[in-house]
């Protein structure tokens, strides 16, 4: 009875210091990921050398990251260059929500995509957005890492 | 729905005495009631027919199979091993021996007899208080030959009723998405069944991404969302017909419909520009409502089964919440305060909760609260499950549920799974290929 009340504070303990070292270190790089937001590059595609595929977000958010506006300035200049290529925004998310919120949340991501590429001059005409909600994950996995690349825009050419 | 026909032909309900058995079904039920459902007996010239026509060796065996199986997953009943049966079905059906059945701990016993009639299947049962020694319900109906599944399952709803006061939920269907595939490229199709499983049938034929179906008031139509040529809209389909059209094709996408109580209008999502609006429209006259204006993600509407409120999930708040409002758009007042984030509200057919799936701490919970967001209930615990979906007498919720991959992406499945309103009774939901997105009928014989 007293071993078992010992080892659960143990126990306790332990959980207390794993949560404690998740905190302090959550905000910093920590391999593939800053904060929860995907930095890796294994499901990134190029539209054109140097020009990435696709952009990352946080858990339930649609803000632009600071490397997602500078990928999105490499598709405006290469869309800029290339005026016939016309665009689809597919918006993702992760598989921690609700089918129906997710999709609203894959198109508000995609859009978020969108009304940055038009303030870099290009046309809404030439860009659509489809939301997938949670229906098309690049990764199969059920940790932070594989949700972290689920939450996405990707630029795909649509001609 | 058109053969679904069932001639009521006799109606005998007798004068309510006290004494009587009773299950409470408000309280979770550990104690089953044990019934004993004698085979229904059955005459060899009509046994030979029906062994023709349905071929099923025996036809009256085969419904009080499907009487059995409904009260055992009610989990309010428990039915007796048929090898203890002392009584001939035939005779049982007559005038039971209530020592013989209060023998083997019977409290409630079921006989019938089916037999064939000028190409029909006629069938009659009766419910008896073992205890009381008497007779508490019977009645017998009419139908063709091929709806003898139908026929348990009206059994099961009449006998449900007598012994508990409400009504049953066992001649009902379920629509949902069947599922198959890898987890990145899922393949999904509209799916029909009966409520326990039986009669599945595919709607659509997976070359399509669909989701979300839902049932209309008759059960009759359904309404989901499909991308055809990537599109994802609105579509409103004939179960009968098989016909299918699209309601909501506006420049943008639409999602999350649902009927309203009095079949008329389809409530739903439509996303533009990065904001999530509900919207109603008139099935008669197309007439487009816009129903909240709020630049956060609005969606999940479900109506109050009168027509008078709508709740919805927002993150207005900054995170996902549920809201109840007026069916014109005004009075939206945020419910949920509990911790977590809160999503896909659906209205009880009783009207005084509402279930809804609830995320906290990483955990996917199914509960219920009033409608004023009072008394939270969590039902059940799980990695992710979500999407409740109401029986038609409000004691049941079926809903869907996925298992966690393990670290090399596999292991992935979707089921649907059951669960009675006090937290008991929770059972997975038999089907061909995984499932979700279930969506319950009402009673079809009503």
């Amino acid at each position: 009875m007293k071993l078992s009340k010992i080892l659960k504070n143990g126990f306790l303990i332990v959980v207390a210091c794993l949560a404690l070292s998740a905190c302090a270190t959550s905000k910093k790089t920590t391999g593939q990921m800053q904060g929860d937001v995907y930095t890796g590059t294994d499901t990134v595609e190029y539209l054109a050398s140097g020009v990435p595929d696709r952009v990352f977000f946080a858990t339930n958010e649609s803000v632009l990251t600071t490397a997602s506006r500078e990928t999105l300035r490499k598709q405006a200049a290469w869309l800029r260059k290339n005026s016939k290529i016309t665009i689809v925004l597919e918006g993702h998310a992760d598989e921690r929500g609700t089918r129906e919120y997710n999709l609203a949340l894959g198109e508000r991501r995609a859009n978020a995509a969108k009304d940055y590429l038009m303030t870099y001059g290009i046309s809404s005409d030439r860009i659509s957005v489809l939301s997938y909600g949670k229906e098309r994950p690049v990764d199969s996995g059920s940790n932070p890492l594989a949700w972290s690349k689920n939450r996405r825009s990707v630029t795909v050419k649509a001609n | 729905m058109k053969n679904f026909l069932i001639t009521l032909i006799i109606i005998l309900i007798p004068v309510k005495s006290f004494g009587l058995i009773e299950v409470d079904i408000t309280r979770g039920n550990l104690n089953p009631l044990p019934i004993a459902v004698s085979p229904l007996s059955i005459d060899e010239e009509s046994r030979k027919n029906f062994q023709n026509i349905l071929k099923k060796k025996n036809i009256g065996s085969e419904i009080s199979s499907i009487v059995e199986n409904n009260l055992k997953v009610s989990g309010l009943f428990n039915p007796l091993n048929k090898d203890a049966f002392l009584q001939e079905p035939d005779i049982a059906n007559l005038k039971p021996r209530f020592e013989d059945w209060n023998l083997i701990k019977a409290q409630a016993l079921i006989t019938g007899k089916v037999s064939y009639v000028e190409e029909k299947l006629r069938v009659e049962f009766r419910l008896w208080d073992v205890l009381a020694g008497k007779e508490m319900m019977a009645l017998a109906f009419t139908t063709v030959p091929n709806n003898w599944r139908r026929v348990g399952h009206i059994i099961t709803d009449k006998v449900y009723e007598r012994l508990t006061g409400e009504r049953g939920y066992f001649d009902t269907r379920i629509i949902y998405v069947a599922e198959e595939g890898p987890k990145t490229q899922r393949v999904k199709k509209l799916a029909i069944m009966d409520q326990d499983g039986a009669n599945n049938k595919f709607l659509t034929l997976g070359n399509e991404l669909v989701l979300t179906p839902r049932f209309n008031p008759t059960s009759q139509l359904v309404t989901y969302l499909s991308y055809f040529r990537n599109l994802p809209r609105v579509y409103l389909l004939d179960i009968e017909t098989g016909t299918q059209e699209v309601v909501g094709d506006f420049p943008g996408m639409t999602f999350a419909p649902r009927f309203s109580p009095d079949g008329k209008k389809i409530i739903m999502s439509f996303a533009k520009d990065g904001n999530s609006e509900i919207y109603t429209m008139d099935l008669e006259n197309r007439i487009v409502e816009k129903i909240t204006n709020h630049p956060s993600i609005d969606t999940s509407p479900s109506y109050s089964p009168d027509g008078k409120f709508i709740s919805f999930n927002s993150d207005r708040s900054g995170y996902q919440q549920i809201y109840v409002m007026k069916s014109d758009g005004s009075n939206v007042k945020r419910i949920s305060f509990g911790k977590g984030i809160y999503g896909t509200p659906v209205w009880s057919p009783r009207g005084d909760l509402i279930a809804f799936t609830k995320l906290h701490k990483g955990k996917f919970y199914i509960g219920v609260m009033r409608t004023d967001g009072s008394g939270e209930r969590l039902l059940t615990e799980n990695f992710y499950q979500e999407a409740p979906s109401w029986s038609p007498n409000g004691r049941v919720l079926i809903f869907y549920r996925e298992t966690k991959t393990d670290s090399k992406g596999k292991g992935f499945s979707a089921k649907l799974w059951s669960i009675d309103l006090t937290g008991y009774n929770e059972r997975q939901v038999p089907t061909p290929t995984d499932g979700s997105d279930p969506s319950w009928s009402s009673l079809l014989s009503n």
